[in-house]
């Protein structure tokens, strides 16, 4: 897909060489609660190129998940446009499968596999004999093989997660979409998790658009990362993060990079 | 740390203890780590013993009395009892009054189950259907179906379609609010992940609400059944039979009529076995085998 490297540490800064496959341009969404209309985004312009690990980041309020709820196609802007490889998007589909927060998006009436086929039958995006086969390939590169026939309500937080991202991967999406779905895990497996969906990465080089309010998250799962202001979401910056993991955690460029996104973020935002 | 903290004697501070590695935990001390329950504990610890216990218990109380009593019209023995219903079921028309029973109950289920379905379904589709919904189930779920069985006699006759009406009444609501509470009770990230897969309209309705909201449906279910079955044996007490095939109700009325007290009893026990059969086998079996199996009930 992208400029092939062994290593992301060998990455280094290469122009674009295709087109992006998802195009955001001066997009404006609104949602209504019981008694407000809330502009959650204003004028936020971004594209996102195929193996792009894109994060949007920003406090609480800035709109981040509602930018994803618009690619995923629950939300529709008010203004602006979204594309996906030159298509309009219009609606929800399952060429961009989203990993949600929650422990409960898996169906607890089905197994570890019967939910990672779901999707694969009911879009009809695979042939029916293939399903089952994906399934399983998708599980096992989750490293979860063991629990295919258990029901989701045996599994631990972590293990739900992972079945979430083997799920929305056996359908091979045109792009992943996650809302901070390392968010409600605790230290230890969240930082595990990150790994293992890096590694992932390294291995298939899928496009992930990934929404998270920590910063050092941001650094480490990101390639790119597009700030946000809150009340409304407006875009801040975008910045690169490619070279760095967890490896350089506590290195002086991670910190560096963490500090200026924290100034940016919240030294100057804050009014009052 | 001692330098550190001012010379005051109420302020505390921990005593430091020498740090200690164990290399292995020494499991041949441990003692008795377990050790198998005797046959008494097992037996006691079987919910369906010590309730078969009490049953026990009451069926001897039982026929002590009525034997002390010796007064066969009032309380007949349990031996009595035992012999009518077999009686009844072999030779009599015990089963054909329960098969009268049943077929209009499983009639008036399914069209109540029906109506519910397409109710609730119009209820979540749109704001008009949910209001009505609601006011209509919070008139009628008080109304105690088997009030209206005066009107079911005018409207239909005597007959079976009078039962069915009122029966029909008795599940519906009670299936219709539970279902429509479990779809509104349905995560929205369960939701949003339906709609990502592109469901839409019916399917996501079958595959994506119903499954979710089952614990809901399956106790409204439940609810309606036991309605059901109470509103009918008390409305084939009232007038029972058409033709000459009446239920369960209509037995009770006629055996209570020709002081046949151990036909009484004995259809008495049918009811309850029904009643108990469905509710705690039919009933547990599809629990045991859905939500729990799921982990989304538990007890």
């Amino acid at each position: 897909m992208s400029a092939a490297a062994t290593h992301p540490q060998d990455q280094t800064y290469s122009p674009p060489q295709a087109g992006p496959l998802l195009e955001v341009s001066g997009v404006t969404l609104q949602y209504k609660t019981r008694d407000l209309l809330v502009t959650a985004t204003r004028d936020v312009s971004f594209e996102v190129y195929p193996a792009d690990r894109f994060v949007l980041l920003g406090p609480s309020g800035c709109g981040k998940s509602s930018l994803l709820k618009g690619v995923a196609g629950f939300l529709k802007p008010v203004a602006g446009f979204m594309r996906l490889n030159g298509q309009m998007i219009a609606g929800a589909g399952p060429d961009r499968m989203m990993v949600f927060q929650d422990f409960d998006q898996l169906m607890p009436w089905k197994t570890v596999v019967e939910n990672v086929m779901f999707p694969i039958l009911v879009s009809r995006r695979f042939p029916r004999a293939e399903a089952r086969e994906r399934a399983m390939a998708s599980i096992s590169k989750v490293k979860l093989g063991k629990f295919a026939d258990a029901y989701p309500h045996m599994l631990s937080g972590g293990m739900k997660q992972r079945v979430a991202i083997a799920r929305a991967m056996a359908m091979e999406p045109a792009i992943l979409l996650m809302d901070e779905p390392f968010a409600a895990l605790d230290a230890l497996t969240r930082r595990q998790m990150q790994d293992e969906l890096l590694q992932l990465w390294d291995d298939i080089r899928f496009t992930v658009l990934f929404v998270t309010h920590s910063i050092e998250e941001a650094i480490v799962v990101g390639s790119r990362i597009l700030l946000l202001s809150p009340h409304p979401g407006q875009v801040k910056a975008e910045l690169n993060a490619h070279q760095y993991r967890h490896d350089h955690l506590g290195g002086s460029d991670f910190m560096a990079l963490a500090q200026k996104i924290n100034i940016m973020l919240f030294a100057e935002g804050h009014h009052g | 740390m001692a330098e550190m903290s001012p010379p005051q004697a109420a302020r505390l501070s921990p005593p430091i203890r020498p740090e200690f590695e164990r290399t292995a935990p020494r499991v041949s001390d441990a003692g008795e780590i377990e050790r198998p329950l005797s046959l008494w504990e097992h037996l006691t610890n079987m919910e369906g013993v010590r309730r078969g216990a009490i049953v026990v218990a009451l069926m001897v109380a039982w026929q002590l009395y009525a034997v002390w009593l010796a007064n066969p019209l009032m309380f007949p023995t349990l031996t009595d009892t035992l012999r009518a219903l077999w009686d009844g079921l072999v030779h009599g028309v015990l089963l054909q009054r329960i098969g009268a029973t049943l077929q209009v109950l499983m009639t008036a289920y399914a069209i109540g189950i029906a109506l519910a379905a397409m109710l609730t379904t119009f209820a979540v589709s749109s704001r008009l259907g949910a209001d009505l919904l609601a006011t209509l189930t919070a008139m009628f779920n008080p109304l105690p179906a088997i009030a209206l069985l005066p009107l079911a006699l005018l409207w239909f006759g005597l007959g079976v379609p009078s039962l069915v009406f009122v029966i029909v009444h008795s599940v519906l609501w009670a299936v219709a609010l539970n279902t429509l509470t479990g779809f509104l009770g349905v995560s929205e990230t369960q939701r949003l992940a339906g709609q990502n897969y592109g469901l839409r309209g019916v399917r996501y309705v079958a595959l994506i609400l119903i499954p979710a909201a089952f614990p809901s449906i399956l106790s409204g279910l439940k609810i309606g059944w036991a309605f059901a079955w109470r509103t009918l044996i008390a409305a084939e007490l009232v007038f029972g039979v058409s033709s000459r095939s009446g239920g369960l109700g209509w037995f009770l009325f006629e055996k209570r009529n020709q002081l046949e007290t151990d036909q009484v009893f004995a259809g008495l026990t049918c009811v309850i076995i029904i009643g108990l059969l469905v509710e705690g086998l039919i009933f547990r079996t599809i629990e045991a085998r859905t939500i729990r199996r799921w982990g989304m009930s538990r007890g």
